[in-house]
């Protein structure tokens, strides 16, 4: 789940604002985009590139290792479904409020197929310096920048605001993995951290987590194996209860998912878990032994 | 999207060929007593989509019309969780040999559907899986197929479910046929009873439907309880906003869910407390004109931060709309502003311009600042 600028990327729904918006974004940066999919404009260019009629009709002529999904929500199960059985590697899903069921039966076929799915409601995957895909601001150079720190967040907004605290701190990064918001994601926190873990690009890793559900608690299982320097932010002490859907759901997810639950799980794990943001960058630089270009905040 | 018991019973139950009492919705403590002569010795249970109902004093037997009516009156305008009684169920006392427990719903870390069953039903299911475990059974289903006879036979075995043992697997068929047809987040039935003649009946049931899936319920969609919503918060969702208020006084205008959780994260950090949740991320981020009139129509807002890191989200785009909303409204409260992200240097520019005022480098900063201000 590590883009890199030799990746042949297709867009789906490339033609609509947003499609052709991020896809000019995507290319100006370095992204291999090899193509887009509109049944109703095959045969046409758009921002460069070839539309396709599907997405078999692609990957048969132009290849994709990756696809990523400019589709609103009724229509993304089908789209979603067409790229796994096509041959699509990695099918990076933005689209966030799908129907749960349709993110079911997405999550079903992708692992017939083989895909790895990234979301759904993921803001992408950046590759600082070389590459990226979704809708990060990979381009502006005061929040990315290539360096050696691997981060994974569910939340592009708060992914934007660590990585920018990371790069002012001199921190550049070798890998931002958005995993996504959606309660059933095809790729975990405990996923992406071992994705980072076995990069050898990748030294130090910075773990976004949310209150809920229990992914930070299943990654902290993972991360006692791991050597590199680990550093996490919880966002949500201060939020109200949410309202997920109950009783039941509880039982399902063992009850896990409070603030304090994970922190203590992340912190036994050897994951030094910090307060605010920007405390992740003097803390992974401590991690690091490296020194912090300018002083952060308290 | 909750719904009353009322409404998933006669909207997903029924229809899916699972028996329910006969009942009748009433509105009047009047209304109460003429269908307890209908249906005879009854039940009279408040309609609010909030657990606990029975531990809460609305759900009450009553054996004549006169005392339908009365326990009605007793019943109507109590207050259950957040909701006010407004609507009772008159329904047939049933005569129950035992109860179960039955639901569908998504296993989220096996991203698939689950049906679950314990025979110790009439009880929370949290009580359940802390006094016996082993009581509940599941059974994950391959959300492209349906549960076979045989997986269904294979989850209930050896529960000594005697004679009621093929009834309670057909239920449990129907229900997953619902779960899936209605868009479901969870369907559950809490007691499932045997009755004394052997029937199999659902004395109560719980539906949520997948908020994401409402626009292609549209038959049931409008049924649904409305949640319990401050004046502001139903104004924030007319426009199209997730705004949640709270009991702080710094205003908080972000976008995305979790730069916004970590706003009030920090806010709190630095010893103040949030106003608000609002949520301007996604498609929504165009909206900040409108949101930022919700916020400040919060008079307990004595300072504001305003939270912007752009990826999806336009900066400029969402700094454009918090001016103009600025101009019309002129507001009082001091404002702190941290941008970046796409979009950032057109935004800090339209900011300093505009509004005179220097966004802050860290969000740590602007909010220490907007604490110190509300205080």
């Amino acid at each position: 789940m590590i883009v890199r600028k030799q990746d042949r990327v297709l867009v789906l729904g490339i033609t609509g604002k947003q499609g052709t918006f991020w896809t000019e974004k995507m290319i100006g940066y370095g992204t291999n985009v090899v193509g887009g999919v509109n049944p109703k404009r095959a045969g046409e260019t758009h921002v460069g590139v070839p539309i396709f009629a599907s997405t078999a009709e692609a990957a048969a002529k132009v290849g994709a290792d990756v696809a990523v999904m400019f589709i609103p929500p009724p229509m993304a199960k089908d789209a979603g479904v067409a790229a796994a059985e096509a041959g699509v590697k990695l099918l990076v899903v933005l689209t966030e409020h799908i129907p749960a069921q349709d993110v079911m039966a997405m999550h079903a076929t992708a692992a017939k197929h083989g895909t790895r799915i990234v979301g759904p409601n993921t803001a992408g995957l950046v590759t600082p310096g070389e590459c990226f895909v979704g809708i990060m601001p990979a381009f502006v150079p005061s929040v990315f920048a290539p360096g050696r720190v691997g981060v994974i967040s569910r939340s592009g907004s708060l992914g934007t605001l660590v990585c920018l605290n990371l790069t002012r701190a001199g921190l550049g990064q070798s890998a931002f993995i958005g995993i996504g918001g959606d309660p059933m994601l095809g790729t975990t926190t405990r996923d992406a951290l071992q994705a980072l873990n076995e990069d050898a690009g990748t030294d130090a890793i910075v773990i976004v987590g949310e209150i809920g559900g229990g992914m930070e608690e299943a990654a902290a299982d993972y991360a006692r194996k791991v050597k590199k320097p680990m550093v996490a932010f919880i966002t949500g002490a201060a939020s109200p209860p949410g309202k997920r859907m109950g009783h039941a759901g509880a039982i399902v997810t063992g009850s896990a998912g409070s603030y304090a639950g994970k922190r203590k799980a992340l912190e036994a794990a050897g994951v030094v878990v910090v307060d605010t943001p920007a405390q992740i960058a003097p803390a992974v630089a401590a991690g690091l032994g490296a020194p912090v270009k300018q002083a952060a905040q308290s | 999207m909750n719904f009353d018991e009322h409404t998933a019973k006669a909207l997903i139950l029924a229809p899916a060929g699972i028996a329910v009492p006969r009942a009748i919705l009433c509105l009047t403590a009047k209304e109460a007593a003429t269908a307890a002569a209908q249906i005879g010795p009854c039940v009279v249970k408040a309609q609010v989509p909030a657990g606990k109902r029975g531990k809460a004093g609305g759900i009450k037997l009553a054996n004549t019309p006169t005392e339908a009516e009365q326990v009605a009156g007793q019943i109507l305008g109590m207050r259950i969780g957040d909701y006010t009684v407004a609507h009772l169920l008159i329904e047939e006392q049933a005569k129950i040999a035992r109860e179960f427990y039955t639901a569908v719903l998504h296993d989220t870390s096996a991203r698939k559907p689950l049906i679950l069953f314990s025979t110790e039903g009439g009880m929370d299911i949290e009580e359940i899986a802390a006094e016996k475990p082993q009581a509940i059974r599941r059974l994950l289903v391959d959300i492209d197929d349906k549960p076979s006879a045989g997986a269904i036979a294979g989850m209930l075995k050896g529960l000594d479910l005697g004679t009621a043992q093929g009834q309670i697997a057909d239920i449990l068929a129907r229900l997953y046929a619902a779960y899936r047809a209605r868009d479901a987040e969870l369907l559950e039935i809490n007691p499932l009873a045997l009755l004394a003649d052997g029937r199999v009946v659902a004395l109560d049931c719980k539906f949520v439907l997948d908020d994401a899936a409402v626009y292609r319920q549209p038959e049931i969609a409008g049924h649904g309880s409305p949640g319990v919503m401050t004046e502001l918060e139903q104004r924030g969702a007319e426009a199209g906003l997730k705004l949640i208020q709270l009991d702080g006084n710094v205003g908080v205008l972000a976008n995305g869910a979790g730069l916004t959780m970590t706003t009030m994260d920090v806010i709190r950090h630095y010893g103040g407390r949030p106003a608000n949740f609002l949520e301007i991320g996604g498609e929504a981020y165009t909206k900040s004109e409108v949101a930022l009139d919700l916020v400040l129509s919060d008079p307990g807002v004595k300072s504001l931060v305003i939270n912007f890191c752009g990826a999806f989200a336009r900066t400029d785009v969402m700094a454009d709309g918090v001016v103009k909303a600025w101009h019309k409204l002129k507001p009082k409260v001091p404002v702190f502003f941290s941008i970046h992200g796409t979009g950032e240097d057109e935004a800090v520019a339209l900011v300093r311009k505009e509004l005179a005022i220097e966004p802050y480098d860290f969000i740590e900063d602007a909010i220490q600042e907007a604490v110190k201000a509300a205080q």
